[in-house]
């Protein structure tokens, strides 16, 4: 069946794509178009709801509400692989932030100890 | 400066100021002091990164003698030691470095036998290894996680070493000043190895001696961590 076909590829690609080094800028694109994809299909369901149904005869699944229900849980997927990525990112930007922060700490306490003892 | 080393460790010796201690400390207020005390019979610098400790871990480190730089937050045992790096490579003064564990499972002998290989034998890296000989008895369900880990490292680094996460290692500065850490956790440990190797400069393996007191085994890593550090190698 075609739905099983997309959905395995779908979940390898998210996959694929958590181990990937990341460009933040295609990431943000990605995330924007998933975004609108999931609007335009939104308000057609909504103004033709027999159209997701044929849709999901047109990939080997029974009804328009099954379709729903695939689509949402590989959308819940790419959310939270998308989301554990960006928690990566703003995990090494507070390192880098808290190191500085120590570091500059550090040389100021450096500075002031020469003062007290010129040896 | 003497160019050799004394034979005897034990013998009353000057202190090494060349070779900067460091050691990423997060609560271990028991023990630290007795650690950072022995430290600094045999070494003029002794540096704790206290990585958010919540038990006055600090305080007890800098009344022992040790210089003290403190993390606003815990950001864990990776984003410590590139702290203590990133600080002892500014210090001109400074030819190595030494990380430690603070929780006392390293022996300073050892820390001296492999800064004298270091010197003796001009190589700018030395990985302490607890699988050299067998003087260091992990029970069976670390050593097939060490073991594991072992193997991860060599794949993704192409070293060839025989143990991994042995937190006694001595770099020298100009291998140090090349490192940047982006681990956080534990995974730094495969992480370093792998930049380490990229630096091409030459290494060896040294034979320690981990000290597994009743405090460091209700410390160790476990099993589930080592799930951690497989995911953090691999998301990045």
């Amino acid at each position: 069946m075609w739905i099983q076909i997309i959905l395995v590829v779908g979940v390898v690609v998210v996959g694929l794509f958590l181990t990937r080094p990341s460009g933040r800028d295609s990431h943000l694109a990605l995330r924007r178009l998933f975004l609108a994809a999931f609007v335009v299909v939104a308000i057609g369901s909504i103004i033709f709801p027999q159209w997701l149904t044929w849709v999901a005869n047109l990939v080997g699944v029974g009804r328009g509400t099954d379709l729903l229900l695939y689509g949402f849980v590989l959308s819940f997927l790419i959310y939270v692989s998308t989301t554990y990525r960006r928690n990566v990112q703003l995990d090494r930007k507070l390192t880098r932030l808290a190191r500085e922060l120590a570091l500059a700490e550090a040389r100021i306490e450096d500075a002031t100890n020469r003062q007290d003892d010129p040896n | 400066m003497t160019p050799a080393a004394s034979i005897e460790p034990d013998a009353a010796v000057e202190r090494d100021s060349e070779a900067w201690i460091i050691i990423p400390l997060y609560n271990e207020a028991t023990v630290i002091g007795r650690v950072v005390d022995e430290l600094l019979e045999r070494f003029v610098h002794v540096v704790c990164i206290d990585d958010g400790s919540t038990d006055g871990s600090a305080a007890v480190a800098a009344a022992a003698g040790a210089r003290v730089i403190r993390h606003p937050v815990n950001l864990g045992q990776g984003a410590a030691l590139q702290t203590g790096l990133s600080y002892v490579t500014q210090k001109p003064e400074a030819r190595y470095i030494v990380t430690f564990d603070a929780d006392g499972q390293h022996r300073i002998e050892d820390a001296d036998g492999m800064l004298r290989a270091a010197r003796e034998h001009d190589v700018a890296i030395i990985f302490g290894s607890r699988f050299l000989d067998d003087r260091t008895k992990p029970g069976w369900l670390k050593k097939v996680i060490l073991k594991t880990a072992v193997w991860v490292t060599n794949r993704t680094t192409g070293l060839r070493l025989t143990d991994a996460h042995n937190g006694l290692r001595v770099i020298r500065t100009d291998a140090a000043s090349l490192i940047d850490l982006q681990q956080d956790r534990m995974a730094h440990a495969t992480e370093i190895v792998h930049q380490l190797g990229k630096t091409k400069l030459p290494w060896e393996e040294y034979p320690v001696e981990l000290l597994y007191t009743d405090y460091s085994k209700g410390k160790g890593q476990s099993v589930l961590n080592s799930v951690n550090i497989l995911v953090d190698l691999l998301v990045r």
